[in-house]
């Protein structure tokens, strides 16, 4: 049997996420490949990937915990799940030894979570039934303006004069976006304005308290969304290192606290950066 | 959370006795409907029943219709049939579905009640707008559909203090009622009649309190999902002998269950306070969420809000309209704060859910900040879920199962 290691699993709407964390919870390997139509396939993947980036097989899992929408599809690893929400917090709890607001913008949700100087979850809210503000505008509208995800950031980046669009619905926006369109305005801008739109959708869904530190694939991929948020709320804003893996490194930690159930916090390097 | 055995809810033994109970009341209705023997007046949930029932009326409560073609989970498929007719999907989803429902010739009372074809035709539709706008709106459609007189009572709505000038406006306007209704029944109004109905309500809605406040026990003997249930005969049967009878076996089980140390969920571990209205369609669903994570969700507004503790036999008339008016939904946020802390507080609650719903902003009390201030001053955290009463086109399971799953995580994690 290889070394014990620690899997947590994310299940999301759009990817899945896998997190191998070792007894000092140091991450020693993770993967995210896209959800597609086979939740348990795409977990089972990604685990071997993760496991394989740790240098460790599937009989070195001491525990695992999934979450996220699929976390009931992987009974081949764990039947034990917790929420995104809790896992985050439990991530954040480990990051951070300060009061927090985590806002993390998902393929469907956005959750903001709050946690106390305790590392206690103090609120939390989740989107409305709503895509406005989540990967799945941003899917949406790359697909309107016909130009792939991964170039929206560097496109943002070289706007001169942002587009503002109003609503918050996202067929309407995608009105709006057209509209500007026929009226010549240039897609940079456009970009821009999808971005502050994002970022408007979740910093009005809560007020933030104490430090603000911005997690999920939207981020991580558009890390510029990162820095306006900094602007609009008036400090930095933290970008973790991993910001796709906190829900996946959260519920590993919680799959480490089931066979460590004293909790022992052992601070891994923080590796944020600030954004 | 962890993937464990499914639990249930415990049956409530007394629903045989309220099943047959409201079988009788229906199949009444339909008689009185179809041989004409009795005249048929529809009436608001919170309209002058005791009123209609001192003259003799058969009371048919369009409310507990609309809630019937929620829980059966038709009343999705009926919404669009009023919005196409110029009914926005974003008002009342209890009158869309109704008018839905009587345009396509649909009842659930058909199904459950083999004989009965149609809702029971009206003499006279009679409203009390203390619940809403949407309720006078609904009775003018059928009153314009039939050809029945529909009439009401106007009520004043944020309501501080309950004043006298408050009941004397409501009271003169019941009494305003009454010529039209006598013509339409056809007798004269028996004081002493409506006296014994109004004592009668009163009787009902003390057991009903009663059954309600066995839940401050720990564990709890009933959930809100029950009570949604149980409190049929309180709503339709008000006013009468039968409702009366139902409660005191009702309330006998429940204390029973309380000195066995029963619980309606097995292991209760947190106990939730739920403001708004029930998501009809998914009532067992969310029964078994909360009782799957040894939750009970015990107490409610909604549950609560048939209790009425002015009614008075001595005084039949003014103490209807203070007790329709001291109904929660007319009252301001100042008094709602007030009320929801008294309830938390009662019932031991570690946890609330204000239940958003779209089609309802009467009875969604998380739109003007009321959540945080409660919680602010109570420090008890409470959650914004949401969804709708009957049209479950405005519901996302996946999202109502994550948030109250990480708010019972929450409220675990807090102790």
């Amino acid at each position: 049997m290889s070394t014990p290691v620690f899997v947590g699993l994310d299940i999301g709407s759009s990817r899945t996420k896998v997190a191998v964390i070792d007894a000092d919870r140091k991450v020693l390997g993770h993967a995210v490949r896209k959800s597609g139509t086979d939740f348990s396939a795409t977990a089972a993947a990604c685990l071997d990937e993760s496991m394989e980036m740790a240098g460790s097989r599937r009989d070195g899992i001491a525990s695992a915990i999934s979450t996220g929408y699929g976390r009931a599809n992987v009974a081949f690893v764990t039947t034990q799940s917790k929420t995104e929400i809790g896992c985050l917090s439990r991530w954040g709890r480990e990051r951070f030894h300060e009061a927090i607001t985590i806002i993390d913008i998902g393929g469907q949700d956005n959750k903001v979570i709050k946690l106390d100087q305790d590392g206690r979850r103090a609120s939390f809210k989740m989107n409305r039934k709503c895509a406005a503000g989540t990967g799945a505008f941003l899917e949406e509208m790359s697909l309107r303006l016909d130009i792939p995800l991964e170039a929206m950031d560097a496109l943002a980046r070289q706007s001169l004069e942002m587009v503002k669009l109003g609503s918050y619905c996202t067929v309407f926006s995608a009105t709006e976006v057209l509209e500007n369109i026929r009226h010549g305005k240039k897609v940079t801008d456009i970009v821009k304005g999808l971005f502050y739109s994002v970022v408007k959708r979740v910093l009005e869904m809560d007020s933030p308290a104490g430090r603000v530190v911005m997690t999920g694939g939207v981020v991580a991929h558009n890390p510029y969304i990162v820095e306006m948020a900094g602007e609009m709320v008036g400090q930095p804003v933290v970008l973790p290192e991993f910001p796709q893996l906190a829900g996946a490194i959260g519920a590993a930690l919680y799959a480490l606290d089931e066979t460590d159930p004293i909790g022992i916090r052992n601070n891994i390097p923080a590796g944020e950066t600030d954004g | 959370m962890a993937e464990e055995k499914k639990t249930t809810r415990k049956k409530i033994l007394a629903a045989d006795h309220m099943n047959k109970i409201m079988a009788d009341y229906f199949y009444g209705l339909n008689e009185a409907a179809t041989t004409g023997k009795r005249k048929v007046a529809w009436c608001t949930s919170v309209g002058p029943a005791e009123l209609l029932q001192a003259l003799g009326f058969a009371v048919h409560f369009p409310e507990n219709h609309a809630a019937m073609l929620g829980a059966t989970r038709m009343s999705t498929d009926l919404i669009p049939t009023a919005n196409a007719i110029g009914y926005s999907p974003d008002i009342c989803s209890y009158l869309t579905a109704d008018i839905g429902a009587y345009l396509k010739g649909i009842t659930p009372l058909a199904k459950a009640y083999p004989g009965i074809e149609s809702v029971p035709k009206p003499d006279v539709l009679v409203y009390n707008t203390n619940q809403c706008r949407d309720v006078q709106d609904w009775m003018a459609w059928y009153s314009k559909k039939l050809g029945v007189p529909s009439i009401g009572v106007t009520s004043p709505k944020n309501v501080n203090d309950v004043t006298d000038a408050h009941i004397d406006d409501v009271a003169r306007q019941i009494e305003a009622l009454i010529p039209t209704l006598e013509g339409i029944a056809g007798v004269k109004l028996d004081m002493e009649r409506l006296r014994e109905a109004v004592s009668l309500s009163r009787e009902c809605t003390e057991l009903w309190k009663q059954v309600l406040e066995t839940a401050v026990a720990s564990p709890a003997p009933i959930t809100f999902f029950d009570g949604t249930i149980h409190m049929g005969p309180a709503v339709v049967l008000r006013g009468t002998r039968v409702a009366i009878d139902y409660y005191k076996v009702l309330l006998a089980e429940l204390e029973q269950r309380i000195r066995d140390g029963v619980g309606a969920v097995d292991g209760e571990t947190s106990r939730i306070y739920w403001e708004g209205m029930p998501m009809w369609g998914r009532l067992r669903q969310h029964s078994e969420l909360f009782a799957n994570l040894k939750s009970t969700v015990l107490a409610s507004t909604y549950c609560s809000s048939w209790i009425f503790p002015s009614f008075d036999g001595n005084d039949p008339i003014r103490s209807m309209a203070k007790a329709y008016l001291e109904l929660f939904i007319v009252r301001s946020d100042r008094y709602k704060e007030k009320y929801i802390k008294e309830m938390l507080e009662k019932f031991r609650i570690d946890g609330i859910i204000y239940h958003d719903a779209k089609t309802c902003p009467y009875n969604s009390n998380s739109r003007y900040g009321l959540p945080g201030r409660v919680e602010a001053e109570t420090g008890i955290p409470s959650l914004v879920i949401s969804g709708d009463l009957n049209d479950l086109r405005c519901v996302s399971d996946e999202q109502t199962k994550t948030n109250v799953e990480a708010f019972i995580e929450q409220i675990a994690e807090g102790r």
